[in-house]
């Protein structure tokens, strides 16, 4: 009785209404943690002392980063559970997730990029850091690649969840790179286990960010999901009520 | 207005990297729309198809 809740998560109907009620919700808590933490990043914060405005960058930099990672963590475990429990939901979940990581790994490179040129007085370094976030930009394309290269979609979903549960490994290098290896990159400032090291000013719009993304995220999701979900249930009845409207 | 949009002389730094993020932010909205839409319409179809030959 107690695991109906559980059996629910992989019903592909509960799911698609499940997430077309709750897509609004993460979408506007979103759009607001975003513009509050932009306000407060780009004009409530102080410049920095040593970086002047140029630190600002930080406010799209990092939550972005942070998008690559999270959203590749997401699509490599869903992908691993559905290689091992043989769940559809778990398959669109991670099919979903590649665009939007793929396209904020792309940010976060880019960013960077921007804000190195002149903190180190050059767009592109092969560094540990740099490096390694590269090939998961690399990796999201190959899932993408790789699943479009397959008609059939149950063949797609378990070729790309291999390549997606192989490829996780990367995601400890990029974060731990800037420890391991002597990186132009700095350590990390707040996802650390020690209180961060930056002033509330310049902190909570920061935080802000990354919870506006990690909302956007979930909205993004939600919306994708419902078409994989759509595309997946090529005969089941519950779809002539699902797009009657 | 003039000296927020100087950035401190890191406008040619600052300004590009938020104009990406937004751009992005607003295609990864335009295209999880799209998609929807696109299925949406796909499974109507398959649906009325269906329909028709029982």
């Amino acid at each position: 009785m107690a695991w109906t809740w559980f059996h629910r998560l992989g019903s592909p109907p509960y799911i698609y209404g499940l997430a077309a009620r709750l897509t609004p919700w993460f979408g506007w808590l979103a759009a607001v943690s975003i513009v509050g933490g932009l306000y407060g990043g780009l004009v409530l914060a102080p410049a920095d002392y040593q970086q002047g405005d140029d630190f600002r960058i930080i406010y799209v930099h990092a939550p972005s980063a942070w998008m690559s990672l999270m959203v590749y963590s997401t699509m490599a475990i869903s992908a691993g559970v559905g290689l091992i429990w043989r769940i559809k939901v778990s398959h669109a979940v991670a099919a979903a997730c590649a665009p939007i990581g793929a396209s904020f790994t792309f940010v976060a490179l880019v960013t960077g990029s921007l804000w190195g040129y002149r903190m180190w007085g050059t767009y592109w370094e092969w560094d540990p850091r740099l490096t390694s976030e590269l090939i998961l930009l690399f990796l999201y394309l190959g899932y993408m690649g790789l699943r479009s290269a397959m008609d059939d979609m149950q063949r797609a979903d378990r070729a790309s969840a291999v390549l997606a549960v192989v490829g996780i490994v990367n995601v400890p290098i990029i974060h731990y790179s800037v420890l391991w290896w002597n990186s132009l990159h700095q350590a990390p400032s707040v996802m650390q286990l020690a209180a961060p090291t930056m002033p509330a000013s310049m902190l909570i719009p920061l935080l802000l960010m990354f919870l506006g993304f990690t909302l956007m995220f979930a909205a993004l999701l939600l919306v994708r999901l419902q078409a994989e979900i759509l595309s997946r249930e090529r005969t089941a009845n519950w779809i002539r009520e699902a797009v009657a409207s | 207005m003039s000296e927020f949009l100087n950035m401190g002389g890191y406008a040619a730094y600052v300004w590009p990297a938020y104009g990406l993020t937004l751009m992005v932010i607003v295609w990864n909205i335009i295209g999880a729309r799209r998609l929807l839409a696109r299925s949406r319409e796909d499974a109507r179809r398959r649906v009325q198809m269906r329909g028709e030959e029982a």
